[in-house]
């Protein structure tokens, strides 16, 4: 599997670490508890095209955002993981 | 299909093995059932099983998209133990551990359980103490736990590079009443006594959709129209959450894949499980000589049933370092799982916020160990709407109260599982 890395090309995965669904907003610390639970636990855990997040970390360690379909393993694009 | 017994096998071996009958029926879904169980795998044949055994309950359909034993009960690495530090898994997983010492016996079907006990290797002097402390709280829960040291070990499995210069190999906790259980076979073995029991085995059906009327369930759609039902339980491992998804259900599992491997066949070198923890690998050998061996799941979000290069790197790099004479072995076959990786790495055997449906899942790697007490559990729950005391531990709602069974400490990080 090749991440293409906006600053660094494409590169093997194995060159990365990957943490899981990018989509999860962090709740403001007030938020009710069931936007925390949500936010910490629960996942759409999709079946087709997913965004994650992928970190450089033996590379430029940069967070990216990763779009991955999860029934092919095939990679749509990777993007920098800036709000 | 009659009673397995050496009189039976006498019998057929007479009379040329000409009169052997299936080992179950390939019925035609009935319009109704009591209770649907959604999924063929262990966890699926043995529910049904056990609410047909255990609480009388017979009108009940096992639906299987594929064959049986297609997924993950026929993709392990067959290891059984219970081994577990946190309450709620120590004694689900004994429980689980005492089925398998009878299971033979009880579903009438050689499942080759071979109690040739689980070592986990450790390699510094914190990690002896944390075995120290595991290996106590088992046997403060009445399980078998021996702390062993370096030339205990040593002597246990000749085979092993005790020096390796990052982990040298100081001791290990072992428990011998830990081993393996032929995959394929806990399948079968619960399917024709399930089977026998008279619960219908649906294979080549899929689940397409769940019908849920005013907060109840009413049945599934399947490939083969619809059945109609007053109890579903889901025990589809790997696809759960789009499963649970067909009854508007959002769930605490992220599905991963899991690699294993079979090397060529050799002549006996490993008559034990072997654990290396610390590098993530791990070891057994078959009755046929193949060395089955895996390590730690690819850890990106799959449904592919396959994994990537990288991983198959490491766990070979990390065999040659354990065990510096597997580098003159062939390895034959590689596959990989779909596995439903929990938030805190532990199962959910639960009821669900809708009358009616019930789940089974979040098995991680480990769930093929527990396929008789989940289905005991499961059962139990389905048929009185309420958890056993042994899975009271596994409820869904435990992610909201905080009361969660996060036996490695790694926090809501499934990958970390
Ligand atoms: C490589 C690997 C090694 C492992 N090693 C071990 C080990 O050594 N020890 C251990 O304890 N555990 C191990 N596990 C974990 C263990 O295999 C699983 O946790 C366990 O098998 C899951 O339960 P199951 O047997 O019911 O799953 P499965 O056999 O996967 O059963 C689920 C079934 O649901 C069916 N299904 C899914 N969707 C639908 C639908 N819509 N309609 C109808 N049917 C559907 C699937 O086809 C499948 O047959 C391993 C897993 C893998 C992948
Ligand atoms: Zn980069």
């Amino acid at each position: 599997m090749l991440i293409p890395c906006p600053y660094c090309g494409e590169r093997g995965a194995d060159e990365f670490t990957v943490i899981g669904a990018a989509d999860p907003m962090r709740p403001e610390p007030d938020a009710p508890m069931e936007a925390w639970v949500e936010y910490v636990h629960v996942r759409d855990n999709a079946f087709g095209p997913h965004r994650e997040l992928w970190h450089h970390v033996h590379g430029c360690r940069q967070w990216l955002v990763v779009t991955r379909d999860t029934r092919t393993h095939a990679v749509h694009g990777a993007e920098a993981a800036r709000r | 299909m009659g009673h397995y017994s050496l009189f039976s096998l006498l019998k057929n071996a007479l009379t040329g093995n000409r009169h052997w009958t299936p080992a179950w029926r390939f019925p035609e879904p009935k319009a109704r059932y009591d209770t649907v169980i959604v999924g063929g795998g262990g966890h699926g044949l043995s529910t049904a099983y056990y609410l047909a055994k255990e609480h009388g309950i017979t009108n009940v359909a096992v639906v299987e998209k594929g064959y049986l034993g297609s997924g993950n009960v026929g993709r392990n690495t067959t290891i059984i133990r219970s081994n577990y530090l946190m309450p709620a898994n120590t004694h689900f997983y004994e429980h689980s551990l005492k089925l398998w010492e009878g299971l033979e016996q009880d579903i009438n079907y050689n499942a080759m359980v071979s109690q040739r006990g689980v070592l986990n290797l450790c390699h510094s002097d914190g990690q002896r103490d944390a075995y120290a402390r595991r290996g106590n709280a088992m046997r403060l829960a009445g399980v078998d736990a021996e702390l062993l040291d370096r030339e205990q070990v040593r002597a246990m499995v000749p085979g092993l590079n005790m020096d390796n210069a990052r982990f040298p190999i100081k001791g290990g906790l072992l428990q011998r009443r830990g081993g393996t259980v032929r995959h394929d076979a806990v399948a079968w073995g619960y399917a024709r006594a399930a089977d026998r029991r008279g619960v219908d085995l649906l294979q080549n059906t899929e689940v397409i959709g769940i019908r849920v009327e005013g907060g109840r369930v009413r049945g599934v759609e399947t490939t083969r129209g619809f059945i109609a039902a007053n109890r579903v339980g889901l025990a589809c491992a790997g696809n759960t959450s789009r499963v649970a998804a067909m009854a508007g259900l959002r769930l605490p599992i992220e599905s991963h894949v899991l690699q294993a491997f079979v090397s060529e066949g050799v002549k006996p070198m490993i008559d034990t499980v072997v654990t290396f923890g610390a590098g993530h690998f791990y070891v057994s050998q078959s009755d046929k000589g193949g060395l089955v061996f895996g390590g730690d799941i690819d850890g990106y979000n799959s449904y592919a049933q396959r994994g990537g290069m990288p991983i198959v790197r490491h766990v070979m790099e990390e065999a040659l370092q354990l065990f510096p004479a597997m580098s003159r072995l062939r390895y034959l076959r590689q596959w990989g799982g779909i596995m439903d990786m929990s938030m805190d790495g532990s199962p959910i055997i639960d009821r669900t916020p809708i009358d009616g449906l019930f789940l089974n899942g979040g098995w991680c790697y480990g769930g093929f160990k527990a396929t008789p007490a989940s289905g005991w559990c499961f059962a139990h729950t389905i048929a009185t709407g309420e958890p056993h005391r042994l899975n009271a531990g596994f409820r869904l709602d435990r992610f909201g109260t905080g009361r969660l069974v996060d036996e490695k400490g790694a926090g809501a990080q499934p990958n970390l599982h």
